[in-house]
Order: C-alpha cells, then structure tokens, then sequence
C-alpha cells in the first residue's frame, strides 16, 4: 500500500509556567492510502496535540521539539508558512469537535464554503453550484448554503464543517473528535459520512476517546497513554489481541451494550506530564509490573521502544522485547 | 419490594422568551415542552436507566422530581408522601432523603469550598452531627469514595482535583446522608473513559451499602446496560418504552428505541447491519409534531401515527411501549 | 481571609500587573506605617503654633512651616492617621450595608429586589460629593460624622456590585447543588456566594477606598471633617491653597501629593488585583 503520511520521532513539549509539559514523546507511525486510522487514548495522552502537529498547528505555548512529518516526500514540519497554506485545506484537511471552530458565525454557510473554492482560483458561479454540490454531498439540502451557522444543529454544523474540508479531495483528512459533541443517531450518520469519504479515496486521521467508535469503521487503531504511542495495528490485532498492558485494561475498562461481562476500572490516575514515570509511563498502573517481581528494575528504569511484533502490529511494551 | 417513587402525568413546560415587541403585541406566550405527561414508577432498590438525547427532557425530569424546579403540572410520590405538595421545610425534611449526583463536577462543587467541607455540610445543615463529628465523617467517607490520604484532600479545593476525583466528591456529599434515593445525572459522561468504570463501581458499591434506589440519566447505552435493572427511552419529553433493561436492548419495540441501538458504537458487535434507516434530526420541542411525536422520521408511519398519540401499551412482561407499529423480530 | 492571601501573596509570582500592585502596596504600607508609629516620626508637635512661619523647607522643617509656624512635615504624618480611619471606617460602613442588602436583593428578587434597587440606583445617581457635602453639613463636623457621610456614597457601589454577581452566581450549578443537599436560602448566600463574591469585594473595596480617600480630602478642604487645629491633610490644602501666590508653595505642594499619592496607591493595588482575577477566572 502506498504511505501517504509518515510520521517520525515526533515529540511535542508544552512551555507552559508551570513547568514543560511532556505532552507527545517519539511518535512514530505512517498511514497508507484510503486508509482509516484512528488514535484513540485518554484527555491528555497527546492524540490531538500529534493531529495539530501534521498541519503545523501545534498551539502555543507548545513546541515541536523533534521529529519529521513527511507527506509527498516533503517534510511538512520544514514548510515555509506559504508552502503550508497551500497543503492546509486542500490536501490535508481537518475538522473539529466543535464545527464552529472553522465557521463564521456571521455568514451565510454558502458564501462561507465558496469563498474556500475562490480563494484557490474558482470562478464565483462555479464555486456556489460546487458548494451546492458538496453540501448534497453530505446529505445537506441545497437550500442550507442560505443560512446561518446558527439556524442549523450541531450535527448540521459538522456535516457543513465537512463539506468545506471535502472541497478539494484531500488525501488526508483529520477528524479530532468530531462527534464527541453529538447525539448518538447523529454521531453514527457523521461516522457514515466520513466512511463515505474513505471510499473516495481519502484517508482518515480519526482522533476519538471512546474505543468502541474506533472499533467500528477503522482499519487501524493507535492506542496513546501519557504522550506515547503505546500500541498500533489492524482492529483485529487491536481489539482480538490486544498485547500493551494498558490497551488491555482499556477494553476491560469500557461498558458495551453487547457484551456480559463486567467492568473493571483501570487503578490510579494518568501520570502528571511535567514529570512523567521513569520507564514506560503506564507501569505504576500496570497489573503486570505490580505481579511480575522479574520486571522490576526494567519498566521502571528503561524506556519503552515500539516493536513490530506481528505483521502492522507494534507494541511499545517491555514484555514483547526481543531478548 | 415495594414501590419507592412514583411519578404520574409529570409535566414541565418553560416558557419560551419572547422579545419586547412579541409582549407588546400580546403574542401568544409558546411554551417548551421539556417533559409532556410521563408516569413511571421505581421499586425500592432499583436502578431505573432514563436514556435519551439531548433535549429529550430527561434531565429536566431528574431536576423536577427533587423540585429543583416546580413541576408544571403531575405527582411526584416519593415513600407515599405526594412532594409536589410539601411546602419549603418539609421539602427539606425529605431531601435527606432524596439527592442528586450531577453530570459537571467542575460545576456543582463551589470553587471556595473546601471539599472536605463540602461534603460534611449537608450534615449540619440537617443537624445531624456537630463540626466534629461532621468534619469526621466526612474523612470516612473521603477515604470511602478514594480519595486518600483523607486528611490532606479534605484541605483541597476542588480546582486541585481532576474530574474523576471532583465527582467522587459530588458522589461523597451526595451519600453522606445515607439517602433512600439518588438521581445520578449523566454523572460519567464528563469523566474521562478510562475513570468512568471506577465512578460506576463506586456508585454501584453504594448501591449495594444503602440498598439505594436509583434514577440514572444517561445518553449512553452502554453504561445504562451496565448499571440499570430497567430502562425507560425518552423522546421528546415522552416515554416511549420502558421494560427491564434486557427486554429492552434485545427486543426494543419502538422503532426509536431500536435506531438509538442500532447507533451505539460496539467493540463486540463491530459489523452491523442497519435494521432501521431513520431520517431529519430531533424537532423543536416547542411544536412537537401531533400524533406520535416519532412519525415524521419514522420508516414505518401511517396516517394512524400522524393523528392519533399512542399510549404506552404492555407488550411483554413488564415491557411498555407507545407506539401504534411496534417493532417484532 | 483566605482569600486574600491567595491573591495578594504570590505577588512575586510573574503575573501581569505585578509592578503595580508591588507599587501600590509599598505606597499604602508606608502610610499606614507612619500613621501608626507618627509619634516617632513626627519631629515636632503637629498642633503646636510658632513665630517660624512661613519657612521654606529645610533640614530643620523637611516640608517648611505654614502660616501659624507648625512643622508641615509632622502634620502630614499626623494627619494620615485622620485619612486612614475615616476611609476605612466610610468603606467598611458601605460594606456593611451594600454587601448583606445585595445579596439579598439579587438572591431573592421579586419586589424587595425592585425597592432596593431604586432606592440605590437614585442614590448612585446623585453627585457623589455633593452628598456627602449635605451629609456632613447636617450631622456636623466631625472624623466620625465623615467617615458617616462618606460611607452612604459607598452603599450604592457596593450594592450594585454584590446583587450583579449574586444574579450570576445563584444559577451556577453548585447552588442548585446546595438546594439539592438542603441547604436553606441563608445558608446558600452566606456559605456559598458570598465566599464566591469575596475577589470581586476585594477590587472594589481597593477601588471604593482610592475614591473615598479623594472625597474625605474634598470634605474637609470645604471645612466639613475635622475641627482645627486637627492636622489634616485637605484641610491643610485649603489653608495653604490663598497663600499659594505668595510663593508658598509647600503649603499646597506636599498635603496634596499625599493625596493624590495615597489615592493612586489603592487604585492601582485594585487595577492589578482585577486583572489578575479575571486571568484567574478565564
């Protein structure tokens, strides 16, 4: 399959006065085409801070301190901000949780929507019929291009949101939690939607907290915890055989509607990122590390590297170390 | 068992407002219908899950039954005694009894309240304990909920804590009173994933402690499925079915209640097929649509349901639905 | 009181309007200072008249000498403490009144809430200095009867204020929380708003005080505060002020500044400390 994303090494720190904040620690990971992927983790385990970091837009007082994004055999975080303009919202889109983060409360959503087709070069009658035609495209009557952001719902708002990011066949789009704001029914046609998108020939960048969302439509799962990437692979591999300690514990940790068992909570909190654990940074939660007296001494000194342990599966675990 | 709680013909409308120029020229004041005539009632012990979307009205329906707010119109029984009767004292006789857990608990705690004082006060408001004893048990029940060393977390405020252990401290106040009742208002859904099991094996632990009888309000199935013994689906400001939860995920009648289903994201059941195809989004809750309130996104409406209100009909055990074409498998 | 010193100690934490707020506080704690320790200070019995009038300032008299011959330099030490306990007294009357009363005419609303407001808004609205001009003329000169005078321009501000924030305050959701657990209405203002209210009092308290302080001095330059030969420093601005042409300028030059000084210091203490409660906030 082809890569069109790859990303390596990427660390991203907070500057912030409380000190630096270690929000995203050697990243690596690519995604090929018409490929869905979806990183899936906890607030604060650094799944949206990497999908900013592909556009450069990482948010200050954030840095990126190390790590390339190559897209076309261009490594995008060497970009001038031209250079970027021109990537951003043509070949890499990106929508947000809250679809009001890329629209203008004051203007009609059509004007909005042409206004990013003229910009790049269409005539003023193409660009409304094009506007038009991707509003039906999400499954939006036409007649919206005359109302207001405020005049639709939430789930209209990121169907619009959509639309705009779809205008020029992107061949990446980023997708931060767009339905977390939304209604289940809703949540389902956005998902849809997005597949929708896939089958055209886009691939996904999908940032979600909720596993069970991810489970569904992707084709692979990044599981994040404390700024690092802790396990990759295909749904199956994820889901059927899940090898990090904490992607465990994760799946056990989540209600589902189909299935019997019971819950069980994942003990203590998420590590505080100004001063993370020595080691891997899940082992002061890890049932594993606390059973195993053998470990001792290696997750809580050693960093933890991502190895291919089967076929697209990587683990970021010590217990998969080649010895 | 007997019955704990019974709500009949519940209704809370709030007024829509209306600009200057509308009063000026006497518009018809319109109202939002937030809850229209519901009726259900919970045993002692039990865990009634009400699911729903946003603006169905179930969270109004939690805030009147405590009489946060006035209901419109409607009953509210709690152990016999009609509540939307009693006047302010006796109101808060029976709150000891009946408390809420909220859904922000970045907002229900007040930002310079120690939470260890949070949670003792209700203990002297109701004057069941001096300051010592309160501030005591307030660390027992600190050190309950988890959050240890007691001492140091009953000096905190509650901006030095995270929302999981914000709304241990809501969980804390709220069962301090050892009530009989709780309504738990989407109390998981701000809380981080990985946190949300250990909040649902707290309250269940309390459950069990108390025998609590329980209102969950929830949009997320899953965790419905988890905690409740039955389930009631609202939409709309109606109930459209209620059954034991088991009946209701497996054999759901109403065409709603299986669209909600069908959505919900499953690690389990990943390929689905859709058994339903429902269209538009929620109405306005200021003109709902006549008949059943469903029809106009319903695949399977006639001219009965446009006309006609269905009223909740026994289908199976226990298992009510209000609709004229329920759903069979 | 907590409160306060969450506010106030960081001072040397790097927040915006930290210069001002160090400024202002030095200003204000050297004046209470020499309030407190005047007689120390003071080189010369403020009150005591000499034939050495009108000298310039020198080593001997550091602020000169007024026209009886007292040290002007003791009656500005001295007359701090007259500035400092009637503003402090004026602004803690407000208090008293404006907070209790806004909190209940922003908690309950309704028809105590339309009374008071009118009552305030139409005090507020009349000339802050005429007021207090026909308070004081009615109850007579006196530190007291200013610190009275003054304090009735000070309830509206105090009200206004208090029953805006309650309005806010009481539809946040640990309120709803409060009444859910029981808590009566009493309990609710005291326990949970009014603690809520305390950054937003310490501004205006801040604020209320720099004005106040301009008020007691415009008193008492028109002869409504203190009996003679009380030092003062309005009054000594007005005694001075006709000689002011004559070349003697020191008469004028030193009561004002400390005014304007003592004035500037509490209303930059509360410029910096809203700023930084609306970082906090945000």
């Amino acid at each position: 399959m082809k890569t069109i994303i790859d990303v390596k090494n990427l660390s991203i720190y907070y500057y912030t006065l409380a000190g630096i904040v270690r929000a995203v620690e050697n990243v690596s990971f690519s995604i090929g085409e018409k490929e869905w992927v979806s990183f899936v983790g906890e607030s604060g385990s650094g799944k949206s801070t990497v999908a900013y970091a592909i556009l450069n837009l990482v948010p200050s007082p954030g840095k990126i301190v190390n790590g390339k994004v190559v897209f076309n055999g261009k490594n995008l975080l060497e970009l001038d901000e031209e250079e970027m303009r021109q990537i951003r919202g043509k070949e890499i889109s990106m929508v947000f949780q809250d679809p009001m983060t890329s629209l203008d409360p004051l203007r009609k959503v059509g004007d909005q929507i042409a206004e990013v087709l003229i910009e790049h070069g269409a005539e003023k009658e193409e660009a409304f019929e094009r506007a038009k035609e991707l509003l039906r495209m999400v499954n939006l009557p036409e007649d919206r291009i005359n109302y207001y952001p405020h005049q639709l719902s939430g789930g209209q708002r990121q169907r619009v949101a959509i639309a705009m990011a779809m205008a020029f066949h992107p061949k990446l789009l980023i997708a931060d939690e767009p339905t977390t704001a939304l209604d289940v029914i809703v949540q389902d046609s956005i998902m849809d939607l997005i597949a929708t998108l896939k089958s055209k020939g886009t691939s996904i960048f999908f940032v979600t907290h909720d596993i069970s969302l991810a489970a569904e439509r992707s084709d692979k799962i990044a599981v994040m915890y404390a700024g690092k990437l802790v396990e990759f692979g295909k749904v199956e591999q994820i889901l059927d055989n899940p090898l990090h300690p904490y992607t465990k514990a994760l799946l056990e940790s989540v209600p589902d509607v189909w299935s019997e068992r019971k819950v069980s909570a994942i003990p203590g909190y998420p590590p505080d990122l100004r001063n993370p654990p020595k080691g891997c940074r899940f082992h002061p939660r890890c049932t594993i590390f606390k059973i195993k007296k053998e470990l001792h001494g290696i997750c809580n000194e050693l960093e933890t590297e991502l190895i291919e342990v089967e076929k697209d599966h990587f683990v970021a675990c010590h217990l998969y170390r080649r010895r | 068992m007997s019955e704990l709680l019974r709500v009949e013909h519940l209704k809370k409308y709030f007024p829509v407002k209306r600009s200057i120029l509308e009063v000026l020229t006497k518009k018809e004041e319109k109202f939002v219908r937030a809850v229209d005539d519901i009726s259900f009632s919970i045993e002692r012990g039990e865990t009634l899950a009400l699911i729903g979307e946003s603006g169905c009205g179930k969270t109004t329906t939690g805030r009147v039954i405590l009489r946060l707010i006035e209901p419109t119109e409607g009953k509210i029984i709690f152990d016999g005694i009609d509540i939307t009767k009693l006047g302010k004292e006796q109101l808060r006789e029976i709150r000891k009894r009946m408390q809420m857990v909220f859904q922000d608990p970045y907002a229900s705690l007040s930002p310079r309240m120690k939470i260890g004082d949070a949670i003792a006060h209700p203990l002297l408001i109701h004057g069941l304990a001096d300051k010592e004893e309160a501030k005591e048990l307030a660390l027992q029940m600190l050190k309950r909920v988890g959050l240890t060393p007691e001492d140091e977390f009953y000096n905190r405020y509650p901006h030095h804590l995270s929302g999981g252990q914000r709304q241990r401290v809501v969980i804390a106040r709220a069962m301090i009173l050892k009530p009989d009742f709780v309504v738990a208002d989407e109390a998981v859904s701000m809380i981080d994933v990985s946190m949300r099991a250990s909040i649902l094996e707290l309250l269940e632990s309390f459950r069990e402690e108390y025998n609590l009888t329980m209102l969950f309000i929830t949009h997320d199935i899953a965790v419905a499925k988890l905690i409740a013994d039955r389930i009631a689906v609202m939409y709309l400001g109606k109930i459209v079915e209620i059954g034991p939860t088991d009946e209701v995920l497996n054999n759901p009648a109403h065409p709603y209640t299986l669209a909600l289903i069908q959505a919900v994201p499953s690690i389990v059941k990943r390929e689905k097929k859709k058994m339903i195809e429902i269209t538009g989004e929620v109405p306005n809750a200021v003109n709902p649509p006549s008949g059943c309130r469903f029809h106009p996104r319903c695949p399977f409406a006639d001219e009965l349901c446009k006309t006609k209100e269905p009223e909740l009909i026994e289908i199976g055990k226990n298992h009510f639905v209000a609709c004229h074409h329920p759903v069979k498998d | 009181m907590e409160i306060i010193t969450k506010i106030v100690h960081p001072i040397f934490e790097k927040k915006p309007g930290r210069g001002l707020l160090i400024f202002g506080l030095a200003i204000v704690i050297i004046v209470i200072l020499m309030a407190i320790f005047a007689p120390l200070i003071a080189p010369y019995d403020p009150t005591k008249t000499s034939d050495d009038s009108f000298q310039p300032p020198s080593a001997e008299h550091l602020m000169g000498t007024n026209r009886l011959g007292q040290d002007v330099f003791s009656r500005i030490v001295w007359g701090s403490r007259i500035v400092l306990y009637v503003v402090f007294i004026a602004t803690l009357l407000s208090m008293s009144i404006g907070i209790p009363l806004g909190l209940i005419s922003g908690y309950h609303g309704g028809k105590i809430d339309r009374a008071l407001s009118i009552i305030m808004d139409s005090i507020y609205a009349f000339p802050a200095l005429i007021l207090a001009i026909v308070i004081a003329v009615v109850l007579g000169p006196s530190p007291i009867n200013t610190a009275i005078a003054i304090s009735f321009v000070y309830v509206p501000t105090y009200f206004r204020m208090v029953r805006g924030q309650t309005l806010s305050l009481k539809e946040q959701l640990f309120v709803e929380a409060a009444r859910a657990i029981g808590a009566r209405d009493k309990e609710i203002m005291v326990k949970y708003i009014l603690p809520n209210l305390a950054p937003t009092v310490l501004v205006v308290f801040t604020l209320s005080v720099a004005d106040a302080i301009l008020t007691e001095a415009g008193l008492s330059f028109l002869g409504l505060s203190v009996t003679p030969p009380t030092p003062d420093w309005g009054y000594d601005l007005r005694v001075g002020q006709p000689f002011l042409l004559d070349g003697y300028w020191w008469l004028v030059f030193f009561p004002g500044a400390m005014i304007m000084l003592l004035a500037m210091a509490f209303a930059l203490i509360g410029e910096a400390l809203s700023e930084r409660i609306s970082l906090a906030t945000r």
